[in-house]
C-alpha cells in the first residue's frame, strides 16, 4: 500500500479517533439488530401462542450455559485490556486466548444445538415438526431464532478473529512499545457481541416459556 | 491569503506522484480514492441512463415499441437499482465528499484512510454482483423488492442483486463513519463547528443517515433472502407473516435514503451560490441546522409511502403531518439561498447555472411532494406517473444538477485544468430544458391516472409520452456533452489557478491540483466561513494569519 | 383540471384540493423564480449596488422566523384539509352494495351479491354507495379508479375496503397500480356506471349460478361447516350447545379475543377465522371441538360466498359494515 501521510497529530489523537470510530460502528450495528428485534416485537405479539410454543421447544440448558460462557469470556477479555494498560504483553495474550476459547466453546455448543434442532425438524418449511393451529407462529419464531443466532454467530466469528489478530500482533511486537488501542477497540466489539446475546437470550429462551 | 504551496507543486501533485496502476489501486489517498469512485459511478450512471433511454424509447408507442413486457420490467428494475444504489446514494459523498472533506477540514486525509479504500472495493464488488444479477437473468420486482412478489413469485436473480445491494450498504456505512469521525477529530486549529463550510454540515447529516439507516436495509435484505430461499413465512401471509412488515422496514431505510441523495446536493449548492454571489450564505446557522433537522425528521416519515397500503388510519394521519414538517427545513434552505443572492455580486458561470437549476427544479419537486404528503390527493396520485415525475425532479433535477454543479466548480481543483466555460453553460441550459420537457408531462400523465411501471398503456396517453421521450433525448445530450469536454479538458484544458473562483474554503488555499499531503503547511483558520472581506483585503487578512504564511 | 372526468362527489372534492395545492405551488414557484430573476438582474457583476453584509446579518433572524412560520402555517392547513377528505374513505355508508373483487396475476374477478361474476369489468349503479371488498390470491396488487380519485392496495390473505358513490354514467378504466409481475400492465379493466334501471336490467341479463349467498350455503354444507355450526338459533333446551357457536346473529356482533379485546365480527374477521390467520385466530376457545384451518381448501371466491351466506343469517346488520374503520391489526 503506498504510504500516504497519516492525518493524525499524535499517537494519542490516532487512538482516540479509532475508538470513536468503533463506537460509531457499534451504533450502526445496534440498528442492524434493531431491525431484527422489530420482527420479534411484532410477531411475538400477533402470534403470541405459537411464538410461546416455539420458545418452549428451545434448549434452556444450552442457552443458559452459553450465556454464562459469554459473560465469562467478556470478563476475561477485560483482564486483557487491564494488562495492556499496564504494559503486560503476556497478560494480553493469555486473556485473549482465554476469551477466544470460551467464545469457541459457545459456538460449538450453539452448533450442537442447531444440529439437534435440525434433527427434530424445527427448521421452518415443509415438514416442520410443530403442527396444529399454532404452527404458523412457531415457524415465525424459528425463523427469527435461526436468523438471529446465525447473525450473532457470525459476529462471534468476527470477534474471535479480531481477538486472534490482537494476540498475534502482541506476540510479534514483543519488546516494542505496547499499543493499548487495538486491544481496547476489539474489547468494545467483543462486549457488544456479548450485549446482543444478553438481549437475545431472554427473547429466545425465556419470554413465553412459563 | 496567498495559496500555501511551493513552486514545484505540479511535480508533487497527487495526480502524478506515482503513475503506476498498482499505486492507484492500493492508494489510501482520499483524493485518488475519490477519482476511483468517480470513474466507477460514472460507469454505473451510463449504465442506468442506457436503461432509462430504452424505457423512454419503448414508451413512444402505447403497445410498447421495442421490448417485451418481461424485458421492460427487468429494464426499469435495472434502471432503479443501478441509479439508486450505484449512483445516487454514493454520488456526491464518495466523489466530491471524499475529495473535499479533508481539504475543507485542513487535514491530510480522512480519519480512516484504509477503511476508505476498503469501502471502494466493497462498492465495486457490490456493483459487479448487481450487474451480474441484472444481466444474467435479470430481476422483475422493481427496485422496491416488495414481498411476496420478490420472495415467492419471481424467477429473477434475487440473490446476486440483493447481495450486491447489501454489500453497497457496508460501503456506505464505512464512508459515513469516516466522514463523521473526520469532522469530529480532524478539524484544523481554529476551525470551529460554526466555521465549517455548509457542505460539511450537509455531509455530516448525510453520514448520520448512512450509519443509522443503512443497517436496517441490510437486515431487511437478509430477511428477504432468507424468505426467498426457505419460504419460512416471515413476509408471507399464507404462512402467517405480514407483507406490510417488509414495506415498513424497507421504507425505514429508503425514505431517509432520499435525504442521503439530496442533502449533499444542498451542501454543494450552498457553496456554489455563496461563491458566485461573492457573499456569505444568508442565515448560515439556519442552513446548517436545517440539514441536521432534515436528517432527524427524515427518520420519522417512512409511512407516507404506504397511505394506500392498508396501514391504519391513525398511522396515515401522523405520517402525513410529519411529512409536511420535514419539508419546512427544505423551504428554509431555498429561501436562504435566495437571500444569499440578494445584494451579492452574481456571476453566471456554469456551476452557478447548475445551482440555480437545482433551486428551481428542487422547488418544483418539493412542492409536488406536498401533493403526495396530503392524504386525499396522495390516494389519487400515488403509484402513478405523478410520483415518477416528483422523485425525478428531486433526484435528477435536484441531485444530478447539484452533482454537475459541484463537478464544474471543483474540477479545476481536482484536475488542475479549467473546463471550457461556454460548453459548460450550454450543457447546464440543456439539462434544465431537457429535464423539464422529459418530466413535466409526467405530472399530467399521473393526474390522468397513468400507472407507473406499465409496459403498455391506453392510447389517450401517447402524446404526453412522446413529449417526454423527446425531452429524454435532449437530456441525454446534456449528459454526453460534459463527458466529452471534461475528458478534453483533462488533456487540453487551460491550467487552473489555485483559486479560480475567488472562493473562501480551505480547499482553495492549496495548489490545483493539491499536493499529496494536501497542504504544505497545515492551515490555521482565523475567519468565519465565507469571509469574503478577508479574501478581498488580503493585507488585513495576512496580518491576522502571519504565523503560517 | 377537468379533462379527467369526475365521476363522484369525492372526485370533485379531491380536484378542489388539488387545485388549491396547485395554486399555492404556483405562487411559491412564482416567488422563487421571480426573486431569482430579480436578483440576477439587479445584482449580477457590473451593477453598482454595494454589498452590505452587516445590514443583512441584522435582519436575518426576523426573516428566518417569518418564512419558517408562514411555511408551517400553510402546511398545517393543507394537512388538515387533505386528512379530512381521506378519513371519509374509511367509513362506508350503511346500505352499500358489497362487491367482492379478487386480484390475481394478472386479472380482476368481481362477484356480486346476486351471484353474477365478471372478469376485468365492474358494473355499478349510479347514485348508490358501493363497497368493494378487495383481496388477492397471490402478490400485492392495487385497485385504482382514477375517475373516482381512489385506490387501495390489495393484499393476499385479508380484505381491504374501498367505497364510492358514482354520479356519472359511462365506461371508465380501472388499473392495477402496484407492480405485480411482468403482466402488470395487462391488469386493467372497465368500470361501467349504469343508471339504476340499466343496472337492474344488467343484473337480470347476466347469468348467475345462484346468488352468492346460495352458493355459500352449498359450500357451508359441502365443506362440513354445518356439521358443527348450526344455522338456526339453538332451541332453549338444546342439549349440545358446546360444539361450536351458532352462526345466527353472529355477523355484526362482538366477540372477545384472546387478549381480552372486543372484536366486531365483520368480513375480515370471518375470513381470517376460517383460515386461522390474523387477529381472529386468537379467539377464546370455549367449545369442545377445535375448528381446522381451511387454508388451501377454500379459495378467495369460496370465502366471499361463505361470508355472504353468513351475512344472510344476521339480517338486521348485514350491510354497510364490511371492514370496520380502523381494524388495525397487529403488525400494520
Amino acid at each position: 500500500m503506498s504510504e500516504h501521510p497519516e492525518p493524525y497529530d499524535s499517537p494519542q489523537h490516532r487512538d482516540e479517533t479509532a475508538i470513536a470510530g468503533m463506537w460509531l460502528f457499534l451504533a450502526s450495528e445496534i440498528l442492524l439488530f434493531g431491525g431484527l428485534f422489530l420482527i420479534f416485537v411484532v410477531y411475538s405479539h400477533s402470534h403470541a401462542a405459537g411464538w410461546a410454543l416455539g420458545v418452549r421447544h428451545t434448549s434452556l440448558v444450552i442457552g443458559g450455559i452459553n450465556t454464562v460462557l459469554l459473560l465469562t469470556s467478556s470478563m476475561v477479555y477485560i483482564l486483557g485490556v487491564e494488562a495492556a494498560r499496564n504494559g503486560n504483553a503476556r497478560g494480553i495474550i493469555q486473556a485473549g486466548l482465554g476469551a477466544a476459547a470460551l467464545g469457541m466453546t459457545f459456538l460449538c455448543l450453539k452448533g450442537w444445538e442447531w444440529h439437534t434442532e435440525f434433527g427434530e425438524h424445527l427448521f421452518p418449511g415443509p415438514g416442520f415438526a410443530i403442527g396444529g393451529p399454532q404452527a404458523g407462529g412457531a415457524q415465525l419464531f424459528y425463523s427469527f431464532y435461526f436468523l438471529s443466532t446465525a447473525l450473532h454467530g457470525l459476529h462471534m466469528l468476527v470477534g474471535i478473529g479480531l481477538i486472534a489478530w490482537v494476540c498475534l500482533r502482541t506476540y510479534r511486537g514483543r519488546g516494542r512499545l505496547l499499543q493499548v488501542m487495538p486491544v481496547e477497540v476489539v474489547g468494545l466489539y467483543w462486549s457488544f457481541v456479548d450485549l446482543v446475546w444478553i438481549l437475545l437470550f431472554p427473547v429466545l429462551y425465556l419470554i413465553g416459556r412459563v | 491569503m496567498a495559496p500555501i504551496s511551493g513552486p514545484d507543486t505540479t511535480q508533487r501533485s497527487y495526480l502524478w506522484q506515482d503513475g503506476t496502476v498498482r499505486s492507484w489501486l492500493l492508494t489510501t489517498d482520499h483524493k485518488r480514492i475519490a477519482l476511483l469512485y468517480m470513474a466507477s459511478i460514472t460507469a454505473f450512471f451510463v449504465l442506468g441512463s442506457v436503461g432509462a433511454a430504452l424505457i423512454r424509447l419503448h414508451l413512444i408507442s402505447p403497445t410498447g415499441a421495442i421490448l417485451s413486457d418481461a424485458t421492460y420490467s427487468r429494464m426499469f428494475t435495472m434502471h432503479g437499482i443501478v441509479m439508486v444504489w450505484l449512483f445516487l446514494v454514493p454520488s456526491i459523498p464518495v466523489t466530491l465528499g471524499n475529495f473535499l472533506v479533508p481539504l475543507m477540514l485542513g487535514a491530510k486525509d480522512l480519519a480512516f484512510p484504509r477503511l476508505n479504500l476498503i469501502s471502494w472495493y466493497l462498492f465495486i464488488m457490490a456493483g459487479a454482483l448487481v450487474v451480474y444479477g441484472l444481466f444474467r437473468g435479470g430481476l422483475e420486482t422493481g427496485w422496491t423488492f416488495y414481498t411476496p412478489l420478490s420472495t415467492d413469485y419471481t424467477q429473477g436473480r434475487v440473490l446476486p442483486v440483493v447481495a450486491g445491494v447489501f454489500l453497497s450498504g457496508f460501503s456506505s456505512i464505512a464512508t459515513g463513519v469516516n466522514f463523521i469521525i473526520s469532522i469530529h477529530q480532524l478539524r484544523a486549529p481554529g476551525l470551529t463547528w460554526y466555521r465549517l463550510p455548509l457542505m460539511l454540515w450537509a455531509l455530516y447529516a448525510t453520514s448520520v443517515i448512512f450509519v443509522l439507516a443503512t443497517p436496517v436495509l441490510s437486515i431487511t435484505l437478509l430477511l428477504l433472502a432468507f424468505e426467498h430461499f426457505f419460504h419460512v413465512g416471515v413476509f408471507d401471509p399464507a404462512l402467517g407473516g405480514d407483507p406490510l412488515l417488509f414495506q415498513h422496514l424497507f421504507w425505514f431505510y429508503s425514505h431517509p435514503a432520499v435525504y442521503i441523495m439530496i442533502l449533499p446536493g444542498m451542501g454543494v449548492v450552498s457553496e456554489v451560490v455563496s461563491t458566485f454571489c461573492h457573499k456569505p450564505v444568508f442565515g448560515y446557522r439556519f442552513v446548517a441546522w436545517s440539514s441536521i433537522s432534515i436528517a432527524a425528521i427524515g427518520f420519522l416519515v417512512w409511512g407516507h409511502h404506504m397511505f394506500v397500503a392498508g396501514t391504519s388510519l391513525y398511522a396515515a394521519v401522523v405520517f402525513s403531518m410529519l411529512s409536511f414538517l420535514v419539508s419546512v427545513p427544505s423551504a428554509i434552505k431555498v429561501f436562504n439561498w435566495l437571500g444569499t443572492m440578494h445584494g451579492g455580486a452574481i456571476r453566471l458561470d456554469a456551476p452557478m447555472l447548475y445551482a440555480m437549476g437545482f433551486i428551481g427544479l428542487f422547488t418544483v419537486g418539493g412542492l409536488t411532494g406536498l401533493f403526495l404528503a396530503s392524504l386525499a390527493s396522495d390516494v389519487h396520485l400515488t403509484q402513478t406517473y405523478f410520483v415518477v415525475a416528483h422523485f425525478h425532479y428531486i433526484m435528477v433535477g435536484g441531485m444530478v444538477s447539484a452533482y454537475f454543479a459541484g463537478l464544474h466548480y471543483w474540477w479545476p481543483k481536482i484536475t488542475g485544468r479549467m473546463y471550457p466555460e461556454m460548453w459548460g453553460r450550454t450543457a447546464a441550459a440543456l439539462l434544465f430544458f431537457g429535464f423539464n420537457l422529459t418530466f413535466f408531462p409526467q405530472f399530467i400523465l399521473g393526474y390522468e391516472g397513468m400507472p407507473r411501471r406499465y409496459a403498455t398503456y391506453p392510447a389517450q396517453f401517447q402524446v404526453l409520452n412522446v413529449l417526454s421521450s423527446a425531452g429524454a433525448s435532449i437530456l441525454a445530450l446534456a449528459y454526453i456533452l460534459p463527458l466529452i469536454y471534461f475528458t478534453w479538458s483533462l488533456f487540453r484544458g487551460a491550467p487552473a489557478t489555485d483559486n479560480p473562483w475567488q472562493a473562501t474554503g480551505l480547499e482553495w488555499r492549496t495548489s490545483s491540483p493539491p499536493p499529496v499531503e494536501n497542504f504544505i503547511t497545515p492551515p490555521v483558520v482565523t475567519h468565519e466561513a465565507y469571509d469574503y472581506a478577508a479574501l478581498d483585503h488580503p493585507d488585513t487578512a495576512q496580518r491576522a494569519e502571519a504565523p503560517h504564511v | 383540471m377537468s379533462w379527467l372526468p369526475e365521476a363522484s362527489a369525492h372526485a370533485s372534492r379531491v380536484d378542489i384540493l388539488l387545485a388549491g395545492l396547485l395554486l399555492i405551488s404556483l405562487a411559491v414557484l412564482g416567488l422563487v423564480f421571480g426573486l431569482m430573476m430579480l436578483n440576477i438582474i439587479r445584482f449580477r457583476v457590473g451593477s453598482r449596488v454595494p454589498v452590505s453584509a452587516e445590514m443583512v446579518a441584522h435582519k436575518s433572524w426576523r426573516f428566518e422566523i417569518g418564512w419558517t412560520a408562514t411555511t408551517l402555517a400553510i402546511f398545517f392547513m393543507l394537512f388538515l384539509w387533505a386528512a379530512r377528505l381521506y378519513v371519509v374513505g374509511f367509513q362506508p355508508p350503511p346500505g352499500a352494495i358489497q362487491i367482492y373483487v379478487t386480484g390475481k396475476q394478472w386479472m380482476w374477478k368481481a362477484q356480486y351479491p346476486g351471484g353474477q361474476r365478471e372478469i376485468n369489468a365492474l358494473h355499478v349503479p349510479m347514485g348508490r354507495p358501493v363497497q368493494l371488498l378487495l383481496t388477492s390470491e397471490d402478490v400485492i396488487h392495487d385497485f385504482s379508479i382514477p375517475v373516482l380519485r381512489i385506490k387501495h392496495d390489495v393484499l393476499p390473505g385479508r380484505y381491504q375496503s374501498l367505497w364510492f358513490t358514482a354520479t356519472q354514467a359511462g365506461a371508465f378504466r380501472f388499473y392495477c397500480t402496484q407492480f405485480c409481475g411482468i403482466g402488470h400492465s395487462r391488469m386493467t379493466g372497465t368500470l361501467i356506471v349504469l343508471t339504476p334501471t340499466d343496472y337492474a336490467r344488467w343484473l337480470g341479463q347476466t347469468p348467475a349460478s345462484g346468488s352468492l349467498a346460495t352458493k355459500g350455503e352449498a359450500l357451508f354444507i359441502h365443506n362440513g361447516c354445518s356439521g358443527c355450526h348450526v344455522s338456526q338459533p339453538y332451541a332453549p333446551g338444546a342439549d349440545d350447545t358446546s360444539r361450536a357457536p351458532s352462526m345466527v346473529g353472529l355477523y355484526g356482533s362482538e366477540v372477545t379475543g384472546a387478549d381480552g379485546q372486543r372484536m366486531r365480527v365483520d368480513n375480515a374477521f370471518l375470513h381470517d377465522a376460517i383460515l386461522h390467520i390474523g387477529a381472529a385466530r386468537g379467539q377464546v376457545v370455549t367449545y369442545a371441538t377445535r375448528m381446522p384451518s381451511y387454508r388451501g381448501v377454500l379459495g378467495e371466491e369460496d370465502l366471499a360466498a361463505l361470508i355472504a351466506y353468513l351475512q344472510t343469517l344476521s339480517p338486521s346488520r348485514s350491510s354497510g359494515m364490511g371492514v370496520s374503520a380502523v381494524s388495525a391489526r397487529k403488525g400494520d
